[in-house]
């Protein structure tokens, strides 16, 4: 039988980027980040791991230096949260638009102000269309893995893009979990060294990042736009190729429940646990909910979400971030645009929860299932088009 | 670039739009801009070669009889030679195109 670990999950993610082998890895420690690269500092240190690592002054550095490393020919790791993400907002751009296959470990925190280091999708939200590729983990197990296959989806040569694996702050990042590493060995049979077509070397100069006239902006912006789009593939090829290999099996989108469902939570990260642990109870009561979790956030998989909710009368969205005077969320005005267009006739709902590290109980998703099927929820929305679960009014 | 650049279809270009041919700045010819462009006066002009420091585009060559004249492809007209030389060998003036 295998040796199965408990771990703090930081460290754990820290561990799978060794496996994967990075090469460079520039970061600054911000929390709730800073165990995975204190980790990954001190195996870097004592000779564990053979890499560089770069100490930065800023996250918009670390992410300079890491787009630098990768155009360089390394296999690079950064990993970031909140405010750091901002700072390296900038730069997230370039390294999509440069095709960079960099790694990054986002935990996800609020934005301040004011400041809270505690964790929702506040960052990750206002970084979603920087042309990054980006899962979402729901457990530390999904994070080791989504880490190794993340640098196998990134480095594929009909990707070559950037990818962000999502964890969430503190109650992903802090917590001690079991896990499961496969074995360097099966990991070097799983990922072949990063294998670059272009390289800043002086034997065969290249210019990387060079200026783009009105004449060609928008072709090279739309070259980007497929290799994201068309990695969709790649993504689902890697999961299957990984549990064929590993035995632990994913999807872009996983379901719970579906099937008789009268309410489907639609969520991203480590909400869905709960959400599930809801679902079992309203079943035990003979209520059928079910869970519609998107592990691939971007490229947005549209297909594979209509899929999911066909047919079911109510959709709930869940999020972890507040709209800023948007009409809607921004996970609900994605589901809701595909939906729509789809022409499917369904109730949708939006619900904000676990605000800078609030804590979100399965019982609130058996009040939103319960609301919901009692048309309550639709009182609700007379008032705004979503609804804050918890807020004191 | 092996041909015009509004020629290009997405699919034609290279992975980050890398540029395989180095050096082809020198197809760009930026001079078009230009309103003004330097003129010298050989006598007043010392040779100090301040003018072709200075020049941001690279644009100021030396002769071969050692004088300093500007490459009209690549001159934007920016008269920074002309306000750094100390002589005052260099004059703007306008160029009629
Ligand atoms: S700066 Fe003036 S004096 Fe010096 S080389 Fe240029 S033109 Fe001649
Ligand atoms: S005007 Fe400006 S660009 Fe032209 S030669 Fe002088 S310094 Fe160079």
């Amino acid at each position: 039988m295998k040796a199965i670990k408990g771990v703090e999950v930081s460290i754990a993610a820290s561990v799978a980027a060794k496996l994967a082998k990075v090469e460079v890895i520039a970061a600054y420690p911000i929390t709730p980040q800073t165990h995975i690269v204190e980790h990954l500092a001190d195996l870097v240190a004592d000779g564990e791991l053979d890499a560089v690592y770069i100490n930065v002054e800023s996250e918009h550095s670390a992410m300079s230096a890491c787009c630098g490393s990768s155009a360089a020919g390394a296999r690079t790791f950064t990993s970031t949260s909140a405010q750091g993400m901002e700072l390296m907002h900038e730069i997230l751009f370039i390294a999509s638009g440069m095709r960079l296959p960099i790694v990054m470990a986002s935990v996800n925190r609020a934005l301040s102000a004011p400041l809270s280091i505690w964790g929702d999708h506040s960052d990750v939200m206002a970084a979603r269309d920087t042309g990054w590729i980006m899962l979402f983990c729901e457990n530390g197990q999904e994070v080791v893995d989504a880490i190794i296959m993340a640098f196998k989806i990134a480095e594929d040569k009909r990707v070559f893009l950037p990818l962000m694996v999502n964890l969430d702050g503190f109650s992903l990042s802090h917590v001690i979990e079991p896990i499961d590493f496969p074995s360097q060995e099966e990991v070097d049979a799983f990922l072949p060294p990063y294998d670059p077509i272009y390289t800043l070397h002086p034997d065969k100069p290249v210019t990387m990042g060079a200026y783009a006239m009105p004449e060609l902006y928008t072709e090279a912006k739309y070259a980007q736009e497929m290799a994201i789009r068309n990695s969709k593939v790649v993504v689902k090829e890697v999961m299957e190729e990984y549990g064929k290999k590993f035995g632990r099996h994913y999807n872009i989108v996983e379901t719970y429940n579906i099937d008789k469902a009268d309410v489907i939570f639609v969520a991203l990260g480590s909400v869905g646990e709960n959400i599930k642990t809801a679902i079992d109870s309203l079943k035990d009561q003979g209520k059928e909910a079910g869970l519609v979790q998107l592990r691939l956030f971007r490229p947005f998989p549209a297909e594979e979400i209509l899929a999911a909710v066909k047919g079911v009368k109510n959709i709930a969205v869940i999020e972890r971030v507040m709209p800023a005077g948007a009409p809607n969320g921004p996970l609900f005005q994605e589901i809701s645009t595909v939906v729509h267009m789809s022409g499917a006739e369904v109730s949708m709902t939006n619900y904000i929860v676990g605000l800078g590290g609030r804590d979100v109980l399965p019982e609130d998703f058996e009040d939103i299932y319960n609301d919901i099927v009692s048309g309550k929820n639709s009182e609700l929305q007379d008032e705004k088009n979503f609804t804050v679960i918890g807020v004191r009014a | 670039m092996a041909k015009p650049m509004d020629k290009y279809k997405w699919h034609e270009l290279n992975v980050g739009c890398v540029i395989e041919e180095v050096g082809n700045a020198s197809e760009y010819k930026t001079g078009d801009w230009r309103s003004q462009k330097p003129v010298w006066s050989d006598s007043k002009c010392i040779k100090c070669g301040v003018c072709w420091l200075f020049c941001p585009d690279a644009a100021i060559y030396r002769t071969e009889d050692e004088l300093y004249r500007t490459n009209l492809n690549y001159c934007k007209g920016c008269g920074i030679c002309a306000r750094e030389c100390k002589p005052a060998a260099i004059t703007m003036v306008e160029d009629e195109r």
